[in-house]
């Protein structure tokens, strides 16, 4: 099935709900209100024609501008051969969305990514916790406006440029030279 | 094992982090992250009674790098040698996804030839990503002499890379648009060669080790993945195939010059034990080494005359902002994914890297119920993780 295909047999099931497909991208992709992400994918796995049987990615993507977090979630289906990309828009201040780990397994370890680096929490998920990071590690690293902490248990998270020895060695022979030529003067 | 285990289930009722549970009178081992037969640094939290598991938990994030940050910050271009470090065996494949993905961004089409010289260097470099596979799986259950084995040739195949494009490793030969370099003179006939020398080796492999009767008891009927479970938990590549499911990005949704050549998906059988057990995974490596020199000496035929490697590429890349563009391969690992949204200047705004080791480590929690210790050594060898491919 083609993207329209499969966007207007989702419009036939929810209505109002389902949009247009945004035709900006080459892929167009499907805007769905987050409350209804769990509802719209389980009619998609479940669905004969549709049986989308696999979670293919999941990622999320920043939107400062916007006040906005974005989830994207690629879908595949083995049985079909077709592909279908649905997102939802959540509020930046705030990102949380159902966990999709009920209907697809795989949905739980890229869920703790998005988790642990754009700080989404995924209502319902089993096991939410860090999966990158330590699970003490303060911010999520993928948001647009993260600053890192400075140091980590007493380990510095920045590292001079080595180059730096350098200067302070050449710095130190300079001085050396300096003091000697000033004794020199003295001894004069 | 030559009685079938119990059947891992897909219950997941009790997934809370095992530390903060009780343990009662079982023992929490921590195996790892320096652990010899893990491949790399990850740990595993096992809760066992004796030698039989109750669950063994990954712990991943010891090679976390960032470098999904790191695409938002470097150009298109510039990005491009740090893909190499996603996956270190196979950095060809890792070049090549960030490569169409940017080429898909701007509309891009590539010469033909640099389209063929694409495909000979990842075959090459799946054939030797495989020979490791292959051969440390063997050395994790307790087979020394087929690891020296492979490895040798995987020299062979590192020596061919390295004259094609200077380094051994991490590669860096692809480029937007095209290649780095074209083919040495002369590099036909030596990649033949070779291809002459391996084949027989292949088949010296299976008899030493493939069809080895204390190998098939070892690893028939061991930690069977269902084909639906495999689906479920999102795996890719081999592992899929060693389950039944007949699918490869090569053949379904062809890119590059993929079309144009024959050869066949490997798909596990269950052989010697179940269908999708740990030596169908195995089993699966070595044919698609076999296919991998199919392609290699069509595409060595095939490949046209004329000396354009790249593609008119501008100076810089720009694309419109928010565009989005989605690329899948078929790495080693399997179907490897990159999702990348456009920024306003010469970088990305998002670049987001789907890697086969990732959602393969998602599925040892819940097959590892009921395994012994020494086979969820078998069982992570069998998957083929690579630790910086898991945490990126």
């Amino acid at each position: 099935m083609t993207f329209e295909e499969i966007q207007q047999r989702l419009a036939a099931k929810f209505g109002e709900r389902i949009g247009a497909l945004a035709p900006a991208n080459k892929d167009a992709s499907l805007v769905v209100p987050p409350g209804d992400v769990v509802e719209i994918c389980r009619f998609l796995k479940d669905d004969p024609d549709l049986a989308f049987d696999c979670l293919m990615n999941l990622s999320s993507v920043d939107w400062p501008k916007k006040n906005q977090i974005e989830v994207v979630y690629h879908l595949w289906s083995y049985a079909k051969q077709h592909a279908f990309i649905l997102k939802a828009q959540l509020d930046r201040a705030k990102p949380e969305i159902a966990s999709l780990e009920p209907v697809w397994k795989a949905a739980d370890w890229l869920e703790r990514e998005q988790y642990d680096l754009m700080g989404i929490q995924f209502q319902g998920h089993p096991d939410l916790r860090r999966i990158m990071m330590p699970d003490d590690w303060v911010g999520h690293p993928l948001r647009k406006d993260y600053a890192e902490q400075t140091q980590w248990h007493n380990i510095t998270t920045t590292r001079e440029n080595s180059l730096e020895g350098y200067v302070r060695l050449d710095e130190l022979k300079k001085k050396a030279a300096e003091a000697a030529a000033a004794k020199k003067e003295v001894l004069q | 094992m030559s009685k079938p285990l119990e059947l891992p289930t897909m219950d997941m009722e009790n997934k809370e982090v095992l530390r903060r549970i009780e343990v009662g009178g079982d023992m929490l081992l921590n195996m790892g992250p320096q652990h010899p037969s893990t491949h790399g640094v990850i740990n595993f939290l096992v809760q066992t009674d004796g030698e039989v598991m109750k669950r063994a938990i990954p712990e991943v994030g010891y090679l976390h790098r960032s470098i999904e940050k790191i695409g938002e910050r470097c150009t298109y271009n510039g990005f491009m040698p740090y893909t190499d470090r996603v996956d270190y065996i196979a950095a060809m494949f890792a070049n090549q996804g960030w490569a169409i993905a940017v080429e898909k961004l701007l509309g891009l089409s590539v010469p033909k030839r640099a389209e063929y010289c694409r495909v000979i260097a990842c075959e090459l470099n799946r054939i030797s990503s495989h020979l490791i596979s292959v051969g440390t799986m063997a050395m994790d259950v307790g087979a020394v002499t087929p690891f020296p084995y492979a490895l040798r040739e995987r020299e062979f195949i590192n020596d061919l890379l390295e004259e094609l494009c200077g380094a051994r490793l991490t590669y860096n030969y692809l480029r937007i648009g095209g290649v780095a370099f074209d083919l040495p003179s002369g590099y036909a006939d030596k990649v033949s060669t070779f291809l002459d020398h391996f084949e027989k080796i292949l088949d010296e492999f299976n008899r030493l080790i493939t069809y080895n009767e204390i190998f098939i008891k070892r690893l028939g009927h061991l930690a069977p993945i269902p084909a639906q479970m495999a689906i479920d938990y999102c795996l890719v590549g081999p592992n899929l195939r060693a389950s039944g499911v007949n699918f490869d990005v090569r053949k379904q949704l062809p890119y590059s010059v993929y079309p144009e050549f024959q050869f066949d998906v490997p798909l596990g059988k269950g052989e010697v034990g179940t269908p999708g057990d740990s030596w169908d995974r195995f089993w699966c490596r070595v044919e698609e080494m076999r296919q991998s020199c199919r392609i290699l000496r069509q595409a060595l035929a095939q490949i046209p005359n004329d000396t354009q490697i790249m593609a008119k590429v501008p100076r810089k890349i720009k694309a419109p902002e928010g565009q989005e563009a989605y690329s899948r391969i078929e790495s080693a690992r399997g179907d490897m994914q990159y999702y990348v949204v456009a920024g306003p200047g010469e970088n990305a705004h998002r670049v987001k890297i789907r890697t086969g080791s990732f959602t393969a480590m998602g599925i040892i929690d819940s097959l590892s119920r009921g395994l012994m210790i020494a086979d969820l050594v078998a069982l992570i060898a069998s998957l083929d993780v690579v630790a910086p491919e898991i945490d990126r």
